[in-house]
């Protein structure tokens, strides 16, 4: 640390800094699928506050971001719908399944109702609850979080 | 109005109408019409004078499996004219279930069609736009049937990504770029 010299420098190596770059600054896009993404919702509004961990920006498109939050069950109806948007997203890029029903079908367990979304797309972070509290999908995200801090650039 | 006045109202306007009182739980007027004669009954229940059954307020289906005749079709009317209801239900056969389609009386039965053709596999005769309503275009099967399973294990169908190449690409915007008129 560069504090007693006259210009202040910090040093550090091009991978910690992307890894704080990318972690810093994580734009979900909008996938609201049924309740859990009301408490998604809130997480992101005043009273949880996203925003203290940088990934306040929920984008209306997938082109723009980098985390997709699966928050509900997926019908299977939707499936190729949702594998549509996590091709559309540009690497690097995440997904968080939330609660129940998007890690393992939850309730509904039927026909109709996708057993994990797991099936679909590659899940980095499971947050379980039906549905889980914001300060769960908060804590999600700090792991998530964690993750990237240590995922090698090459 | 109850189920006996309903049916003398009925066949007064279209004689030979095959046309039964049901009891019901509820106490609705509740009539059984003969499957032949389903349009010809709802013509006369929405124009005749004592009836005006203007609004069709539901088309459901119950399934009976294993009992035979082994499907119901319901049809809930409403007359807003005359402040009355009526509640006519049709027996179906498990074989091949078919009736004749209402859309030329009340248009919006198109998608209540649609939901029992999806849900119950009974086909509508005459249907303008016979595709299923919820299920998924390819689904095999009609899920709201008894003697389908609950739950299935198939794999959900996705389409995976197409993989191009960056000579593909390149060859792509090059055809792009031709198409369009040129200045």
């Amino acid at each position: 640390m560069g504090i007693e010299s006259e210009i202040p420098v910090l040093t550090t190596s091009v991978e910690k800094m992307v890894q704080w770059a990318r972690r810093s600054s994580i734009w979900p896009v909008t996938f609201g699928l049924a309740c859990c993404a009301i408490e998604m919702m809130s997480m992101s509004c005043s009273r949880y506050d996203i925003a203290r961990f940088g990934a306040e920006v929920f984008r209306g498109s997938p082109r723009q971001s980098d985390l997709m939050i699966v928050a509900g069950r997926l019908s299977r109806k939707m499936a190729p719908a949702l594998r549509r948007i996590y091709d559309q997203m540009p690497e690097p890029k995440w997904v968080i399944s939330m609660g129940a029903c998007a890690s393992i079908g939850g309730v509904f367990d039927n026909y109709a109702i996708v057993q994990g979304v797991d099936q679909i797309v590659p899940v980095d972070v499971y947050v379980p609850g039906c549905p889980p509290r914001p300060e769960s999908l908060i804590y999600g995200i700090v792991q998530l979080q964690r993750k990237i801090a240590q995922q090698k650039l090459s | 109005m109850d189920a006996p006045a309903l049916i003398t109202a009925l066949q007064t306007l279209a004689p030979g109408l095959q046309a039964e009182a049901a009891s019901a739980a509820d106490r609705q007027t509740t009539i059984y019409v003969g499957p032949g004669d389903v349009l010809r009954a709802m013509q006369v229940l929405r124009d005749g004078p004592d009836l005006r059954f203007a609004l069709l307020a539901e088309l459901t289906a119950v399934d009976f499996w294993p009992k035979e005749p082994r499907f119901e079709l319901i049809y809930l009317l409403v007359s807003i004219e005359h402040r009355l209801r009526a509640r006519v239900k049709v027996r179906l056969p498990g074989a091949d279930p078919h009736v004749a389609t209402v859309t030329p009386i009340w248009p919006g039965a198109n998608w209540l069609e649609r939901e029992v053709w999806d849900l119950f596999g009974i086909a509508f005769d005459g249907h303008p736009d016979p595709r299923r309503l919820l299920m998924p275009e390819d689904w095999e099967g009609f899920p709201l049937r008894k003697d389908y399973p609950v739950q299935i294990q198939m794999k959900p169908h996705t389409a995976e990504a197409l993989q191009v190449t960056q000579e593909e690409f390149r060859a792509n915007m090059q055809r792009d770029r031709l198409s369009r008129p040129q200045p």
